[in-house]
């Protein structure tokens, strides 16, 4: 059923309808308006038998998940940010120890300078966890895709993390048509653990492994991501099955047919990247989009596939490994190694930074005429960057980067320093 | 259950044999349909206190639950000797996770086993006194705070063991660590307000909170027992002298255990709801000079360059533990016929 609806409340809806029995949560902006939702519905007694644990900090809130699932039930949380980064340790653990949970993302930027908005390097932190990482394009994808990680993960003793952007898909009200119960159960069976702890039957977990096996311990989990490159599009043919929704997928391509060049992105900025595409398209120049759905387990093979015959990919993404470039570029230039492709990193979006369509239409245009350098930092305010850099220059004690640049801007105001 | 003949090694010291207790109290640690959580084989020290104290705790504890249990245990000594791949001690379900987030872990447990309908399985969380007391007190205040249906068990050996002696939050003043090393115009660990753990956990007003040292492990086990009698977050503090980090005989544990509680060092109590219901008193105040000039972690207080002021603070700390819990029987046993701050100071 269609319902005009706010990302974070379709996220909840949807949840309840995969039937968690653990949720735990701490709240972070722009998780929030997930976890008190499925708050309220657990409260309410909707969810029975489910419980809705408060817990003291986000490396709690993982923890809890780990107990949770370790103890065969469904565990289900959310995070964001500082509050991913402050759970890191019990990310990475409860991948190593395959345990199944599923966790929203609501994509933030990392501090400091401390900022709620979106960007995408909280995921980015977590890259190499272990954790099968699913971005959504729009709400009604972020919602389907929950449904789709829950099955996912538990078929393969894999924690799943559906990243959304934050505000931009959370905070967003349009319509999403939300699942029905009898949908959800007959796609998502009920969890069928492949470790637990039985009292009838005791096992140990989380023991201490030397080196005499860690490296096969990891070698099976990086096979179990491998699984979930050929489960991935599998599952969501068979959600477009059940739904008539193509949601999901490992990589989706659009406009990309006789593209000379092809821009490569994740998440919610698909949408205006698609608009501006369209625009160029009708001024004659052949460009398309591949938006990567998949990020963790990595589908080199399908990227290399979708880009190969394009001579030109400019990788924009929302985030960049500092004294490097990109992050998905790297990994997309690897794809593409021996095929020619010239690949061009934009970084663009940090820290909420909106990405125009009238950015992009002058991003492709440069893109088009090969004007683009090999790492771009789009609507870069080089004037400020300059000031700072100057201000550095003429003294030691330039004070913090983060407001000088704001007195730059005019939003700070400090009495007797006036600049 | 048939019983068979038990010799008693334990002549000279205060521990209560079971020579001297009903067949229902006696210890079924001799019997060979016992209990068993940790099986032997492990890779502790010799003379580790916390392998006899985990053993202890959680025989007795499978016992009032009648084997449906489930352990999280945090990273540490006990975590490391007791799972060395490819082999396992543990007799029960066991989970270890990480380092500070064994109450956490535990909570879901116990979360997901009462959505699953299964209360009757019960949930231990146990770690070292540097899981405790430091890098898990955030996770450890959280489960008591929320009341959550987990009894945490503290292995106070009063350091980080597993790494090589350091100091942690729960290391007395004056003893020498790794990382206080017994050098300098104040050797040995500062003096400071230390972390009581039992007391901040009376605090959050769970239903049970006690402390147990090895030397008494009848007291130990009864106080497992007691503990899961309630539901909701208990708490137990198990003093367990470590020979590696503490420079003691591997064959004087349970004597320095005793010594620790004799002394006033370490008050054994219990209490409900916040208030102490009960104290294990000391029969005389023994000087904490005898506790002391068993560890070599406190060598540098007595060696060449003496340090009696040193332990004047020392024993002020115990002597203001037997104020505070009402150690001492003063009918029974006045203070001036025992030995005061005063006597050993000279």
């Amino acid at each position: 059923m269609l319902t005009q609806i706010e990302g974070s409340r379709a996220i909840a809806e949807t949840v309840a309808l995969c039937r968690p029995e653990v949720v735990c949560a701490y709240p972070i902006s722009p998780q929030t308006h997930i976890i008190e939702a499925v708050g309220v519905m657990v409260k309410e007694g909707r969810l029975a038998p489910c419980e809705f644990i408060n817990v003291e900090s986000e490396f709690a809130a993982m923890s809890v998940a780990i107990g949770a699932s370790a103890a065969g039930a469904r565990a289900y949380t959310a995070t964001a940010s500082q509050g991913l980064l402050y759970m890191m340790e019990a990310v990475y653990n409860a991948a190593g120890l395959g345990l199944p949970i599923v966790m929203t993302l609501a994509n933030r930027a990392i501090g400091a300078p401390i900022n709620i908005w979106n960007d995408h390097s909280d995921a980015m932190a977590v890259r190499d966890s272990g954790w099968i990482q699913l971005f959504a394009e729009t709400n009604q994808e972020a919602a389907d895709l929950h449904v789709q990680a829950f099955r996912l993960a538990e078929e393969l003793s894999v924690p799943v993390m559906v990243c959304m952007d934050g505000f931009i898909l959370t905070h967003a009200v349009e319509g999403v048509d939300l699942l029905d119960q009898s949908m959800v159960d007959a796609y998502l069976p009920p969890y069928e653990p492949r470790q637990i702890l039985d009292p009838d039957n005791p096992v140990s977990i989380g023991a201490m492994v030397g080196p005499e096996a860690f490296q096969e311990v990891r070698y099976l989990a990086h096979l179990r991501q491998l699984d979930a490159l050929h489960r991935i599009p599998v599952i969501a043919e068979e959600f477009f099955a059940a739904t008539g929704r193509h949601s999901g997928g490992l990589v989706h391509s659009y406009r990309t047919e006789d593209a000379d060049t092809i821009v490569v992105a994740m998440g919610s900025v698909l949408g205006t990247i698609k608009d501006a595409v369209d625009i160029r398209r009708d001024s004659g120049e052949r460009i398309g989009v591949v938006g990567i759905t998949s990020f963790r387990p990595f589908p080199s093979l399908q990227v290399r596939e979708a880009l190969r015959h394009a001579p030109q990919v400019v990788v924009l993404e929302k985030a960049f490994s500092i004294g490097h470039g990109g992050v998905l570029a790297t990994d997309i230039s690897m794809a593409l190694q021996g095929t020619g492709c010239v690949v061009r990193e934009v970084v663009a979006g940090l820290g909420g930074r909106p990405i125009t369509r009238l950015s992009l239409e002058k991003l492709f245009y440069k893109a088009a005429r090969g004007e683009l350098g090999e790492l771009l930092f789009l609507d870069l305010d080089v004037e400020v960057v300059d000031r700072e850099l100057a201000r550095m220059k003429a003294g030691r004690r330039s004070g913090p980067s983060a407001e000088n640049v704001l007195r730059d801007l005019g939003t700070t105001r400090v009495e007797g320093q006036g600049r | 259950m048939t019983k068979r003949p038990i010799r008693f090694y334990q002549v000279g010291s205060f521990a209560v044999g079971n020579r001297l207790l009903r067949d229902d109290e006696r210890t079924v640690q001799s019997d060979p349909h016992r209990s068993n959580s940790i099986d032997s084989g492990h890779r502790a020290c010799q003379g580790c206190g916390e392998a006899l104290g985990a053993r202890y705790a959680l025989d007795a504890a499978m016992r009032a639950t009648q084997g449906q249990l489930v352990a999280v245990n945090a990273t540490g000594c006990l975590e490391v000797f007791s799972t060395p791949y490819p082999e396992t001690s543990w007799r029960i379900p066991w989970l270890h996770s990480l380092f500070g987030n064994a109450p956490a872990v535990a909570t879901g447990v116990s979360a997901a086993l009462r959505v699953k309908g299964r209360s009757d399985v019960r949930v231990v969380s146990q770690g070292g006194d540097g899981s405790t007391v430091d890098i898990g007190f955030g996770c450890l205040s959280g489960m008591f705070e929320r009341n959550d249906d987990v009894l945490y068990i503290c292995y106070d050996n009063e350091g980080y063991m597993n790494t090589g002696v350091q100091r942690s939050g729960a290391t007395p003043p004056a003893a020498r660590t790794a990382t206080t090393d017994a050098v300098g115009p104040q050797p040995g660990n500062a003096f400071g307000q230390g972390k009581d753990l039992p007391r901040i956990a009376m605090a959050h007003d769970i239903p049970y909170v006690a402390t147990a040292t090895v030397a008494d492990l009848h007291d130990l086990e009864a106080k497992v027992e007691r503990a899961m009698s309630f539901r909701g977050a208990r708490y137990l503090h198990v003093l367990v002298p470590c020979p590696l980090g503490w420079g003691s005989a591997s064959n004087e544990t349970i004597h320095i255990a005793r010594l620790a509680k004799e002394t006033g060092l370490f008050p054994v109590f219990e209490a409900e709801y916040g208030t102490v219901t009960s104290v294990s008193k000391i029969r005389r105040r023994t000087p904490v000079e005898e506790y002391l000039k068993l560890q070599k972690r406190f060598a540098h207080l007595f060696g060449k360059n003496p340090r009696p002021e040193i332990v004047t603070h020392l024993q002020e700390i115990a002597n203001r533990n037997i104020e505070r819990y009402g150690l001492l029987d003063t009918a029974d046993a006045p203070l001036a016929r025992h030995a005061t701050t005063a006597e050993v100071r000279s």
